[in-house]
């Protein structure tokens, strides 16, 4: 692979004492676990991506474009966040229909585009439903199919399906598994669970200490941690 | 919170300069007019009593609704499951929003010297009771509007004991006296300052209640003496000095009110809904029983009265007249004004109170915004309407202009409800919403109408209904500015009580209640829509 789907050179942030620096660099259309301790920066890695907060240093690159100085909404990037995904009042398909137009004015195409998306995701039919009527694991199959009709190379998961079972997560990882082989986008997650990373991630990231400790292949890195926190994190 | 925002100062800093800027030139005209006079020669004997009764008063009318509501609230708290307590419950709320001078109608025909009370005494054979004028008047009527109040600001602080200590108390078998003294009492110490406060300064500042009841020098409070002097005596120089004199007590007070006004910090937990251990106890039960009968009898029988005077009173010879139709319509126009007035000033505000807290992580300064906008506490709406009086007087006819005037001070004493109502839902869509907005491009006006708008519909319905709703049965401002030739529906229902023409009262004070609950009704129900959840 070529391009990166996602590169940080010389990231830096922080507030007063904590600081952290990533340099990673993500291959186009893999997926990326992100592991760590609860305060290791994991969330505020993807914040950084999408552009929710700025870097005091360095470069943010995505499928080889520098992205450092552009708005949330101009990045080639959508975010799965843990609740809040959908508006509340707007039905599925307004929700979906506002990845595509922030005003809504939505022509016949794009309308039968979110039915496809919805298929795609396992609610078909479910178009005129608002998210009260859906249960927590359709509502952020609503947000992934908006996802899809944003068309955007990369996609962060910032623990959305964290409050759903361990079956019902399993699920869900598997389907944003089998669209990101469909669409070749990038997917970058955060977890706390290495067995989540195992299941669907080709390569992880282990954060600690204000910078990442360790990159490399799933199933090398976690069966074989070479670094000394990784190993005291993941018990063995 | 994103580092170097520029948070958006202009709306809120427009509102607030406003605001402020309105209430600093009204006490600004005031303070021009006082070289004039001494202040030794408003700080007479007659200023000193009026201070002295008004203290008096506010006082007494404290501690009779609080005595009064603690056990109406322990048996709401206690009971949490009868037939008709929700509905009793929003009997309650009730009286806040009922126009004053027409629950002082009510009141008289309970316990005034005619009244049901009085004729069932009569009727057996006892003597009746005297004129509902004077302190046993006031009295009542302020405990009528704050008990109710009290009971729900209470009822608030005992939700806040978590479930647990329930079970915890059932497990060690605390009796009813156990639990009182080492549950409910230290709950409570926290929060009747905070209460006790907030009644002594609406029972300080109370107007129409006094105007109504207060009947002579011996029982007149600040604001009604305010009134007095420049609508009656027109002796604009003591009307200065007793603004003053209230101005600087309402400041003291508000210090004080704000000291000891702390929500109290919510222990409830997710269980709430574990059952007391001692709901059984037979004395608990007759007490509670009786509490709740009272307090119910209290608040339902003044509002009955007003209806069922009303229906048979001379409905048809007042509702023919055209002077009656046109002050109805004057009312309206001055509740809907208003209402609208407090809505843009409350929701300008909030725009940067919002911005200041969710965004820029300024929560400190937004909240103190938010409490400068509330400024009616300390400059209440005879002291601004003074002001405005002094101000106006010389300058244009004041007497054609009552109407546009009584809106703009009814609109500024309800922006404090605006926020109160609005603020929660405004910042927590931002809270939940920003970063997805962010995210989708979602602004200006696609995020107003896609976001704002639906969220918030519901709360700008209420808050204009009931700023409205408020303003159209106001008598403070309308008695300052207004008179015979545009007088609103609540000063001719004054004008009906204070020349006894009480069967003509009775019909306006029932079309009155009638007027401002239409007005609740549709503004609430056109803009916060139906079926909306």
């Amino acid at each position: 692979m070529d391009v990166t789907g996602l590169e940080l050179s010389g990231v830096r942030f922080g507030y007063g004492d904590w600081q952290v620096t990533y340099d990673l660099a993500v291959p186009s259309g893999s997926f990326a676990a992100l592991l760590g301790a609860s305060g290791a920066g994991k969330s505020t890695l993807l914040s950084l991506v999408a552009g929710f907060e700025r870097p005091t240093a360095g470069a943010i690159g995505v499928q080889g474009k520098d992205v450092t100085n552009l708005a949330p909404a101009e990045r080639p990037v959508t975010t799965l966040f843990q609740e809040h995904n959908l508006f509340p009042h707007l039905t599925a398909l307004q929700n979906i229909g506002l990845g595509i137009d922030p005003s809504l004015r939505l022509t016949s195409t794009q309308k039968s585009d979110i039915s496809a998306a919805l298929e795609r995701v396992g609610l078909a039919g479910m178009e005129a439903r608002p998210p009260r009527e859906l249960s927590g694991g359709e509502r952020q199959r609503v947000a992934i199919a908006r996802s899809l009709v944003r068309q955007r190379p990369l996609l962060l998961l910032d623990e959305p399906f964290a409050a759903l079972g361990p079956a019902l997560r399993r699920d869900m990882l598997d389907l944003v598994n089998a669209l990101r082989r469909d669409t070749g986008m990038t997917v970058v997650m955060v977890s706390h669970d290495p067995a989540d990373a195992r299941r669907v991630a080709d390569c992880t990231a282990f954060l600690h200490d204000g910078g990442i400790a360790d990159f490399g292949p799933t199933a090398s890195l976690l069966d074989n941690p070479d670094v000394p926190a990784l190993a005291e994190y993941l018990g063995v | 919170m994103m580092t170097g925002y520029r948070p958006l100062l202009w709306p809120g800093g427009l509102a607030l300069l406003s605001t402020l800027g309105l209430a600093a030139v009204a006490l600004g005209a005031l303070l021009h007019a006082a070289p004039e006079l001494s202040m030794a020669a408003v700080w007479d004997s007659y200023t000193l009593r009026v201070l002295r009764f008004t203290v008096i008063q506010a006082l007494l009318s404290t501690a009779l609704s609080l005595a009064f509501a603690l056990p109406v609230a322990r048996a709401f708290a206690r009971r949490t499951s009868f037939p008709g307590r929700t509905f009793l419950l929003r009997v309650m709320g009730l009286p806040l929003v009922l126009p004053v001078i027409v629950a002082v109608f009510g009141i008289a025909a309970i316990w005034g010297q005619n009244g049901a009370i009085s004729n069932a005494m009569e009727a057996s054979g006892l003597p009746g009771l005297s004129p509902l004028y004077g302190l046993s008047g006031i009295l009542i009527a302020h405990v009528f509007f704050n008990m109710p109040l009290a009971v729900r600001l209470l009822l608030g602080a005992w939700q806040t004991i978590p479930g647990e200590s329930w079970r915890l108390a059932g497990q060690l078998g605390m009796g009813p006296w156990a639990i009182f003294r080492l549950i409910e009492l230290p709950r409570l110490i926290s929060v009747i300052p905070g209460v006790a406060m907030l009644v002594f300064l609406l029972c300080f500042t109370s107007f129409a209640v006094v105007l109504a009841l207060g009947g002579g020098p011996r029982n007149t409070t600040l604001e009604v003496a305010i009134y007095q002097a420049l609508r009656l005596d027109f002796d604009i120089a003591r009307a200065v000095g007793l603004a003053l004199v209230q101005v600087a007590a309402c400041a003291v007070m508000a210090v004080i009110f704000f000291r000891f006004a702390k929500t109290p910090e919510s222990q409830a937990t997710e269980e709430r809904l574990i059952a007391r251990p001692d709901t059984d106890h037979l004395p608990g039960r007759v007490i509670d029983t009786l509490a709740l009968v009272t307090g119910s009898l209290w608040v339902l029988g003044p509002l009955i009265a007003i209806v069922i005077a009303g229906l048979s009173g001379p409905v048809i010879d007042v509702l023919s007249r055209r002077e009656v139709w046109a002050a109805a319509l004057r009312s309206v126009s001055v509740g809907v004004g208003a209402g609208l007035l407090a809505l843009v000033l409350g929701i300008a505000l909030l725009a940067t109170t919002r911005d200041l807290a969710v965004r820029a992580g300024r929560t400190r300064l937004a909240d103190r915004m938010e409490l400068a906008g509330s400024l009616t506490l300390v400059i209440s709406p005879i002291v601004l309407g003074a002001g405005l009086f002094v101000l106006l007087l010389p300058l244009v006819p004041v007497f054609d202009w009552a109407l546009p005037l009584a809106a703009l001070v009814n609109g500024i004493v309800a922006v404090p409800y605006v926020l109160r109502i609005l603020a929660p839902t405004l910042r927590r869509t931002a809270e939940h919403h920003d970063r997805l907005c962010a995210s989708l491009g979602l602004r200006g006006w696609a995020r107003i109408r896609h976001l704002e708008w639906p969220a918030s519909r519901r709360g700008i319905a209420t808050a204009w209904a009931l700023a409205s709703a408020l303003a159209t049965g106001d008598l403070t401002a309308i008695a300052l500015f207004g008179t015979q030739r545009d007088a609103t529906l609540s000063l001719m229902l004054y004008r009906a009580l204070g020349s006894y023409r009480m069967d003509e009262a009775a019909v306006l004070a029932l079309l009155l209640v009638g007027l401002c609950l239409v007005v609740f009704v549709v503004i609430e129900g056109g803009i916060g829509g139906r079926n909306r959840t």
